[in-house]
């Protein structure tokens, strides 16, 4: 056990500019994440903290899931009071010259 | 983006998607049917965005016929150097803006605090109640209509600044480049906004799916 120590500490010393993340910000970084907006260094930190934890790669499929659902929705009808509104409307502007 | 869409299969009944730029040409041309194809295709679209803006419906149909007037007015213009549907919008946000019901300077950006209760992590700051599964619930148990139905509720009491880029990113499908042309944001706020929106959309999944037993 003795001879470990010394090269772990080294080694978590090496890092320790650069704490993990830890679950609560790895929420907030979602987003830029998706949107790949992180600097390549964080991006690493946060795949390293996905790779270990499964709650926050549930979280990140989960909004996957959330903007796939968000994109399955489709805009209402046009009514078709709206719709001879319009047409009016060009018919005007045509008027116009 | 229309002309992104992949042709359709032989014998299909609908009509051909002729793209915006086909349509736009048969526009200048003259051509009526042209117009309504083209208002059938982003009118709806406009108003759930307009809506973001001015608090009534009436209003908000105002604004968007404001709009095609205006693009039509100012179809010479129109160089399609960004795509129909970006336009359109750009001058809608404009228009609706100026209507003045909602000052846009005095909206803040983004609420404060954080998009997951803080309740639901530890002194460590890891996850104490983590997310409850509810993906295989959405997909494979629950009637679209009734997802649909709940994710426009949700979308409908979002900040309207938040609505409005999530309504244009993930519903309309612009690209984050264009929303920031439409809204006249940063690429930061954008995503700020976005992150707040998308979060509370998928707190409201977890809400209604979540804790089902699997």
């Amino acid at each position: 056990m003795k001879t470990w120590f010394p090269r772990l500490r080294a080694r978590s010393l090496s890092f320790s500019r650069v704490p993990d993340l830890v679950c609560q910000q790895v929420v907030e970084l979602v987003t830029d994440y998706l949107e790949d907006a992180l600097s390549p260094a964080d991006r690493r930190r946060l795949e390293k903290h996905l790779s270990g934890c499964p709650h926050c790669t549930e979280y990140l499929a989960q909004m996957r899931e959330t903007i796939r659902l968000t994109g399955r929705l489709t805009p209402e009808d046009l009514t078709p009071e709206m719709r001879s509104d319009l047409t009016d409307l060009y018919r005007l502007w045509r008027a116009e010259g | 983006m229309g002309d992104l869409r992949p042709p359709r299969p032989e014998g299909d009944t609908l009509p051909t998607m002729d793209s915006d730029e086909e349509l736009l040409r048969r526009l200048r041309a003259g051509d009526e049917r042209a117009f309504v194809i083209l208002v059938e295709r982003h009118n709806s679209a406009m108003l759930r965005l307009a809506l973001s803006f001015v608090s009534s419906r009436a209003v908000a149909e105002e604004v968007v016929q404001d709009t095609w007037l205006a693009a039509l007015r100012g179809l010479a213009r129109f160089e399609g150097r960004s795509s129909l549907k970006t336009w359109l919008f750009s001058i809608l946000v404009n228009r609706a803006r100026t209507t003045g019901v909602r000052e846009s300077r005095s909206v803040p950006i983004a609420d404060a605090g954080p998009v997951v209760d803080a309740s639901r992590f530890g002194p460590d700051g890891a996850w104490a109640v983590p997310p409850e599964h509810w993906i295989e619930e959405a997909e494979d148990r629950v009637d679209a209509v009734k997802l649909s139905e709940l994710l426009r509720i949700v979308l409908d009491t979002l900040p309207a600044r938040q609505r409005e880029v999530v309504l244009l990113r993930d519903v309309e499908e612009l690209t984050s480049a264009d929303v920031c042309q439409v809204l006249a944001i940063s690429e930061a706020n954008q995503r700020v906004l976005l992150h707040r929106g998308r979060a509370k959309l998928r707190q409201a999944l977890e809400s209604e799916l979540g804790g089902a037993p699997r």
